[in-house]
């Protein structure tokens, strides 16, 4: 059973939702990333999202736009972000982590290449914004063999056809993706989202995390209410860019954002 | 690697699934899948439906003014002293450039699909313009999403498009040119999904894209086609255009595939020179990755980031490329080439100094190259040029680059 999957079960039989933040690795830059992760896991974190900084990320908002151009600036490539992985398990053997990014970073470093060195580092699952089920044919069975979960898409515009075959193709959760829009758009409405889930969960038992629009206790806690995971990370992403300027207070208000979640999701 | 290109493979190219050969394909969030499958659906059945057909031929003719002429450019000829040069007149096409063949089909699609609404990326301005002004007629709201540095560049063209009635939107991220253009504009349908049609310029993007403007745009080659049979008995030896996404050339080429003996020049940018690293020219110095939905050859760094492009001409400043272009390369169908900002502006004012024809800086690079290729050949053989714009728009460009100051 994969990291991802052991953690999620434990949850479910704990009667708790996960709490899934979303971090871009080397932001404000590439030396500060390892910390945040750590404390993302003090203040109550059960799965970290890592995102790869990429040029042209356009599923992203203003938001992740920004982060990602100064990860770029400190010249955070994909290898880097690996190492920062690997630093990360040396603290930490319980905290899954998902790579989450587009494909051109990747196929660069060369796809068989990057599952090497992402298995060796701890990675435990892989999200990849642009590659849907059809054009993953090929690599979904190698991720596989690694023992890493391919985690894939949902959107309220997603046929059940096409549910059925993001089910066949991934492993680990599935990231459903609450509205339609960028990351950091405005708030979701939860009662779309929970018959959106409704009609995901006829067709598979895989657990659902839920992410875009939740930025606060109150919105994860709605959330946690139906799915399997919450997932946050422009309201993360901004909250560290706007104490960027101190390391001290950056982890504060990180651990104060993300404890406030917890927290209310646990209630 | 050598394929046959008949017609029975022709017909599976791209396959199902938008692929040619290993380019092109479907790369896009979720979230816009299902308004892929549905255009997808749509214009396969469109495009053989005979009342949508009539409507495009019919707007081609009546609105846009084809067929447009293939011109014997008999000055530039005698001047360069080879092969004719001929010029397909695509600058003399309503609103100026090549790019309205194709804004006509899609805004017709947009109809039959009801979508209220339509969004463009744009470069140089023409497909900005060309789309506005479909969206004028058909009385569609339209937002044209332009990178920041090319509104400065191209003011008479965004000045075009408000009096068309669109909404410009300066595009400040990235390197603030048409790839981040085209970003935006994805991230505006995937925001608007339901009641946008996005209006992709050139042949790149998701399937069915690359298919689909192809196709509007062959009309280019078609007519060449039987122009050239007309005026010289025979098909040419050497079919030249520009590439920056590659759809001007893509229309040309198309409908010469399986004339093996006709040769394919596509012409890329090739700015301060590809040794210098400041070019727009992917084909010629870059390598295959995905991109705005396609896998196709890119300019990127050895990390896959994608990298600034350099071009005089807006149009061609783009680190991608239909997809394709890139498996016409692989399989050594078409050539690829580049020709510099500096051939590229001589080439501009050779041919308004000639021929009384003032190109578009874009086609500035396939006059370029052309007029090397005809140095090169017979007096009795035959060049077809893709003209595929007008100059008006880069009158500032010019005057700035000869030290004259307009306003």
């Amino acid at each position: 059973m994969s990291r991802i999957t052991s953690c999620l079960s434990a949850l479910k039989d704990a009667g708790k939702a996960a709490l899934i933040p979303y971090v871009t690795a080397g932001d404000p830059n590439p030396s500060a990333t390892v910390g945040i992760m750590h404390t993302l896991v003090e203040a109550g974190a059960d799965i970290i999202e890592l995102g790869v900084p990429f040029s042209d990320p356009m599923a992203d908002g203003p938001v992740i736009q920004l982060a990602c151009e100064r990860a770029l600036e400190h010249g955070t490539s994909l290898r880097d972000v690996l190492n920062m992985v690997a630093e990360f398990r040396e603290k930490d053997q319980k905290t899954p982590v998902v790579l989450m990014g587009y494909l051109n970073p990747v196929e660069a470093m060369g796809m068989d290449h990057f599952i090497e060195k992402a298995k060796q580092a701890g990675v435990d699952g892989v999200l990849t914004v642009d590659l849907p089920p059809e054009e993953a044919d090929e690599v979904v069975p190698v991720f596989r063999e690694a023992g890493l979960d391919a985690i894939f898409l949902l959107a309220p515009t997603t046929t059940n056809e096409r549910i059925k075959s993001a089910v066949a193709h991934g492993s680990g959760y599935i990231y459903y993706v609450s509205l339609k829009g960028v990351t950091g758009s405005s708030a979701l409405n939860i009662e779309d989202v929970s018959q959106q889930l409704t009609r995901i969960r006829s067709l598979t038992d895989m657990p659902v995390g839920v992410g875009f629009g939740i930025k606060d206790a109150e919105s994860a806690a709605a959330v946690s209410k139906v799915a399997d995971g919450v997932i946050v990370g422009s309201a993360l992403v901004n909250t560290i860019a706007e104490n960027a300027d101190s390391s001290e207070s950056m982890h504060e208000k990180v651990k104060s954002l993300i404890g406030s979640m917890r927290s209310a999701m646990d209630q | 690697m050598t394929v046959r290109l008949d017609a029975e493979t022709l017909a599976n190219i791209p396959d199902e699934r938008g692929h040619f050969g290993p380019y092109g394909g479907r790369f896009v969030s979720e979230t816009l899948m299902s308004s892929l499958l549905e255009l997808e659906a749509q214009y396969e059945k469109l495009k053989n439906d005979p009342r949508f057909q009539e409507e495009f031929d019919q707007d081609l003719a009546d609105y846009v003014g084809r067929p447009s002429p293939l011109y014997f450019a008999e000055h530039l000829t005698r001047k360069v002293g080879g092969a004719k040069i001929y010029l397909k007149r695509e600058d003399l096409n309503h609103t100026g450039a090549h790019k309205v063949n194709n804004t006509i089909g899609q805004a017709l699609l947009a109809k039959y699909l009801g979508k209220p609404r339509i969004i463009a990326e744009t470069g140089a301005g023409q497909h900005g313009v060309a789309s506005a002004t479909v969206a004028a007629r058909l009385g569609l709201e339209c937002v044209v999403y332009m990178g920041a540095e090319d509104v400065q560049r191209q003011a008479l063209n965004v000045y075009r498009m408000k009096l068309l009635g669109a909404t410009v939107k300066p595009v400040t991220s990235g390197t603030r040119t048409l790839k981040d253009a085209m970003n935006e504009a994805l991230r505006d349908w995937v925001t608007n999904v339901d009641d946008t049609f996005y209006i992709i310029g050139t042949v790149a993007g998701p399937h069915p894209y690359p298919k689909l403007v192809r196709d509007f745009q062959s009309v280019i080659g078609r007519e060449a086609r039987l122009q050239c049979l007309e005026k010289e008995g025979r098909l040419p030896d050497a079919l030249v255009a520009c590439v920056g996404g590659g759809s001007n050339a893509m229309g040309l080429f198309y409908p010469f595939i399986e004339d093996a003996n006709v040769k394919m020049y596509g012409v890329e940018a090739g700015g301060h020179g590809l040794s210098t690293g400041q070019h727009a020219a992917p084909l010629c110095a870059g390598r295959p990755g995905v991109l705005h939905g396609n896998r196709t050859y890119l300019m990127e760094d050895d990390n896959g980031q994608i990298m600034a492009t350099h071009s005089i001409s807006a149009g061609l400043d783009y680190p991608g490329v239909g997809p394709e272009h890139s498996w016409l390369k692989d399989i050594g169908r078409a050539n690829y080439v580049s020709a510099t900002d500096e051939e590229a502006l001589s080439a501009f004012h050779t041919l308004t100094r000639v021929e009384g024809i003032m190109p578009a800086l874009e086609s500035s690079h396939a006059i370029a190259y052309a007029m090397k290729l005809a140095g090169e050949m017979d007096r009795d053989q035959v060049i077809v040029v893709n003209l595929s714009g007008r100059g008006d728009k880069d009158i500032h460009t010019v005057a700035n680059l000869d030290g004259i100051d307009l306003f």
